[in-house]
């Protein structure tokens, strides 16, 4: 790891000044990513600055009858916080399928969305990266990929967003608030992360000298009718292969409102709303879940070894939302899928 | 190069090293002072200048398990975090889970169940569980199995882990009774 400096932020006006005033320093919140990127030297910042101290580590309701999660609330405690339990489970359930106790016990909720892709070839500093070192070409896509994205990858970059988090985040409909010396801002959740194209060292909308403050859940949960299925090398402890957060509005058997955002598949976490339109109407059933999937996934490209996870997703979507149809989520402790 | 200030130069750029820091640990119940530059983990400040080498390095990234301690009642991969970020913080570790002579229920556990072969991730296995235990985060068999998946076990002692962890689970829930 190479040497820095260290500072501690008391307070939100103190951080934005230390990082506007200097292009190589970073935050720091659970250090999960950033530590490990650090020491592989794929990020080498002149100074950290540790935001653990802010006062952003809350969960509050807000005006529109959603809750607010303060940027430093770690993974764990939302989680398991009762407001998040029992109002949108489908978040809890896709925090606890990913990492582990211990690194939910440090991750963030801005960390989060802002950890990098896992591609290896992104973490070798020997390889050519496009992500880490831009103009020097892409590994992964003639080399090993079979983690890599099947929807929205360019020629530059096929690298996916690993976060479990992000995915439920995106169905939910989230609203990133983020604040810098320049003023706040609020920007969509479908919005934060950006397509890889010609630019693919940029992973987000965030502007460099900006903080996430928070991340606001609007009102509707979908707490009855949801579910996070994620399919994996190991059955827990593994990122993604293929992800799906499913949610539905149902009357009798007829779905009112879909949505379903897919994990481990693009530089972003996906959603379509093409495919979601088809299943307005119409009844909660096989053959339309399956024409969702085929929407979904229209317009996919495998680079060799990730070529399954074109089957892989279409076959996990009906399921998904299968469990999110019939009130039964996918459980994150017992693995059986049914 | 180093000059005689201790400076590093290079060409006509000089610069110097960030300074190091005094901070201060509660471990295991003892205040301890350190002078640490801001890049030392905390895994490394544990085992190398505390010389409380229970605590194990196995992957060094967050892969494995093997270096969680409690940080205010918390188990975390200490491999992952700086130590300069605790100034102040409670850390638990291995040595600190035994009162004295008694062993933790987890400790006395593993021993019953053979809850090992090398024994080299059985530090962050009874860190991570007493963690767990403490918080009320384990009633099932299946919760023990999902969430003790943190903590890597080459010697594949999988099967007594988490028949010792269950016994100290059923242990704890009768003594809260
Ligand atoms: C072994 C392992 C397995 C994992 N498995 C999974 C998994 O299965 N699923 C999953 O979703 N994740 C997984 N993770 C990733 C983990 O969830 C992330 O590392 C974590 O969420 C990052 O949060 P953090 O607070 O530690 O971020 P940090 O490492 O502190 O920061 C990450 C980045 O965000 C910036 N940052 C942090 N907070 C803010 C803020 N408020 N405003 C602006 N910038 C900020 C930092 O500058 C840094 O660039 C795994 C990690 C490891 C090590
Ligand atoms: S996929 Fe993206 S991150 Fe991976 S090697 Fe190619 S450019 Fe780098
Ligand atoms: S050494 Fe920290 S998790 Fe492996
Ligand atoms: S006992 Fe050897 S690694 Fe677990």
């Amino acid at each position: 790891m190479n040497p820095f400096s260290y500072t501690r932020s008391g307070t939100l006006e103190n951080a934005v000044t230390e990082i506007a005033r200097d292009r190589r320093a970073k935050f720091i919140a659970g250090g999960t990513n950033l530590i490990d990127l650090m020491k592989e030297n794929v990020t080498r910042p002149s100074r950290l600055i540790d935001i653990n101290h802010l006062s952003l580590n809350k969960i509050e309701e807000t005006d529109n009858g959603g809750l607010r999660i303060g940027a430093l609330v770690t993974n764990s405690d939302v989680a398991y916080h009762p407001q998040i339990t029992r109002r949108y489970p489908l978040l809890a359930s896709a925090i606890l399928a990913g990492a582990s106790h211990q690194l939910r016990n440090m991750a963030t909720t801005g960390g989060n969305l802002l950890q990098r892709t896992r591609c290896s070839y992104f973490y070798d500093i020997t390889t050519a990266c496009n992500k880490r070192e831009p103009g020097t070409g892409c590994s992964a896509i003639n080399g090993f990929n079979r983690m890599h994205a099947i929807l929205g990858a360019s020629e530059e970059c096929i690298a996916t967003h690993p976060s479990d988090m992000c995915v439920a985040l995106m169905v939910l409909d989230a609203v990133v608030q983020v604040t810098s010396n320049r003023g706040a801002r609020a920007i969509p959740f479908a919005e934060f992360h950006r397509l890889p194209g010609d630019a693919p060292q940029i992973d987000t909308n965030l502007q460099p000298d900006e903080i996430i403050t928070s991340v606001d859940l609007p009102g509707e949960g979908f707490a009855g009718n949801h579910s996070y299925l994620k399919v994996r090398d190991r059955a827990s402890y593994a990122f993604a292969l293929v992800s799906v957060a499913a949610a539905l509005t149902l009357e009798g058997g007829v779905i009112k409102e879909a949505r379903i955002a897919l994990g481990g598949v693009a530089h972003k976490p996906w959603r379509n709303a093409e495919a979601e339109a088809l299943l307005k109407g119409k009844p909660a059933g096989q053959d339309n879940f399956r024409k969702a999937a085929e929407a979904l996934l229209s317009g996919a490209r495998g680079f060799g070894h990730n070529n399954f996870k074109i089957e892989l997703a279409k076959r996990a979507i009906p399921r998904a939302l299968k469990q999110a149809a019939a009130g039964t989520p996918q459980s994150q402790t017992i693995k059986k899928v049914l | 190069m180093n000059n005689k200030s201790g400076v590093e130069t290079a060409g006509n750029v000089s610069t110097s090293l960030p300074p190091k820091s005094w901070i201060t640990l509660k471990i295991n119940g003892a205040e301890r002072h350190l002078e640490i530059a801001p890049w030392t983990i905390l895994l490394d400040a544990l085992r190398n200048l505390l010389d409380l080498t229970g605590t194990k390095k196995g992957c060094d990234h967050g892969q494995c398990g093997a270096c969680t301690v409690l940080i205010d009642g918390k188990p975390i991969n200490s491999c992952l975090t700086l130590a300069i970020m605790h100034d102040g913080a409670e850390v638990t570790t291995i040595e600190g889970i035994a009162k004295g002579d008694a062993l933790h229920p987890v400790q006395q556990a593993f021993i019953e169940h053979d809850a090992f072969q090398c024994g080299y991730c059985t530090p962050g296995q009874i860190c991570s569980a007493v963690g767990l235990l403490n918080a009320g985060k384990l009633r099932t068999p299946d919760d023990i199995r999902e969430l003790m998946s943190g903590n890597i076990c080459r010697c594949g002692a999988y099967p007594n882990i988490v028949a010792a962890i269950e016994q100290a689970m059923q242990s704890e829930g009768s003594a809260a009774q």
